[in-house]
């Protein structure tokens, strides 16, 4: 039951994501771009945590942390770059 | 001094969340990580120098976080409904508020509950002023604007932060 | 218990997806960010609380990551929007007051 209901979050969360892909690919301007892979990643880190669940390797939940360490610093390096402050 | 000691106990925290347990092998090599990074790092750092080590702050921290946590709920059933509605309901702008905090850190922290509160951005902080862009206008008012906006999460930061 | 935490999951997955729709639906940057930021961290939040929920034993990571993320999606969107009004990226024709370019002094702070 559990199981069941994690894998249709899981199914949801990806849907989620290809409609951010979406914006990635049609986005007006470098900024929405940047805020769809921010979402994207956000996302990302909910749904490795639930695979890591579902396939029971508490070691996925680092993957996530690592990530959104990763994206964050990226968001923020983009946002100086753009305001030419780099 | 107690840059560095508040440092520490976050790092702690953060090496015992990571590791899940709390035996002396592992406590160990975290708490000296933990004291030389510290030490590192929080030398001329002043950014908790405001921070009050009393119960009263400590109390109002959780408060805090209770009030921001209802806030963060209510602001996400507006976006909710604002986003599924077919008209797309929005009036945006961005206003001016001003704050009367006085520390870095007690700013900071109300420039970040701005962004997670109910249709608040903060887009620029110079000084005392910030410039909030608003999803949903209903005053340009400096005064008016600022009761909205920031007057219930100034009066516990004034406590914290002083 | 386990239930209980698979439903507010469900409801974190729910979250998101309003995110990702309000972020095609939004006419300009600064609204998308609005939708984004609050949507996607209650989101990520609820999901990862659910997970709490349905496996205690993971407690410490799922509160860091929780913790994280709370603390970093506020800082990333501003910094955003920063950037979005220094390179001069419109408003939406629906915008009703912009008390920013009227001192506009920050701008000119910027182009030196």
């Amino acid at each position: 039951m559990v199981n069941t209901i994690l894998t249709i979050a899981l199914a949801i969360i990806i849907l989620s994501i290809a409609i951010t892909i979406f914006r990635f690919v049609i986005g007006w301007t470098t900024i929405d771009r940047v805020i769809a892979f921010d979402i994207m990643t956000i996302s990302s880190i909910a749904m490795i945590g639930i695979i890591a669940y579902l396939s029971n390797r508490i070691i996925y939940l680092d993957i996530a942390l690592v990530y959104g360490l990763l994206s964050f610093l990226a968001v923020i390096i983009i946002a100086k770059y753009l305001e030419k402050s780099l | 001094m107690k840059n560095i000691f508040i440092t520490f106990l976050i790092l702690m925290v953060v090496w015992i969340l990571l590791n899940n347990s709390v035996q002396i092998n592992i406590l160990i090599p975290g708490l000296i990580t933990a004291f030389i990074v510290s030490l590192l790092v929080c030398r001329q750092c002043e950014i908790f120098t405001d921070y009050k080590l009393t119960p009263k702050a400590f109390a109002y921290t959780i408060i805090f976080l209770f009030v921001f946590f209802i806030e963060l709920i209510k602001s996400n059933l507006d976006v909710i409904k604002r986003v599924l509605s077919p008209s797309l309901p929005i009036n945006p702008g961005i206003v001016e508020v001003k704050t009367t905090l006085k520390s870095k850190f007690a700013r900071m922290m109300l420039a970040n509950t701005i962004t997670l509160t109910p249709g608040t951005l903060t887009v620029e902080v110079k000084d005392e002023s910030f410039f909030i862009h608003w999803i949903d206008v209903q005053t340009d008012d400096i005064e008016k604007a600022g009761n909205e906006i920031v007057k219930k999460f100034e009066k516990y930061l004034e406590v914290i932060y002083g | 218990m386990e239930l209980v935490g698979a439903i507010f999951t469900l409801i974190g997955a729910l979250v998101l997806l309003v995110a990702s729709i309000g972020l095609i639906r939004m006419p300009d940057v600064y609204n998308r960010l609005q939708v984004g930021t609050k949507a996607s961290t209650l989101g990520t939040i609820f999901s990862l609380f659910g997970l709490v929920l349905v496996n205690p034993g993971w407690a410490g990571k799922l509160i860091l990551l929780i913790f994280f993320v709370m603390m970093t999606n506020p800082v990333s969107s501003h910094v955003l929007a920063r950037a979005a009004y220094f390179i001069k990226i419109p408003l939406t024709r629906r915008t009703v007051v912009d008390k920013l370019k009227v001192s506009d002094s920050a701008l000119k702070v910027k182009a030196d």
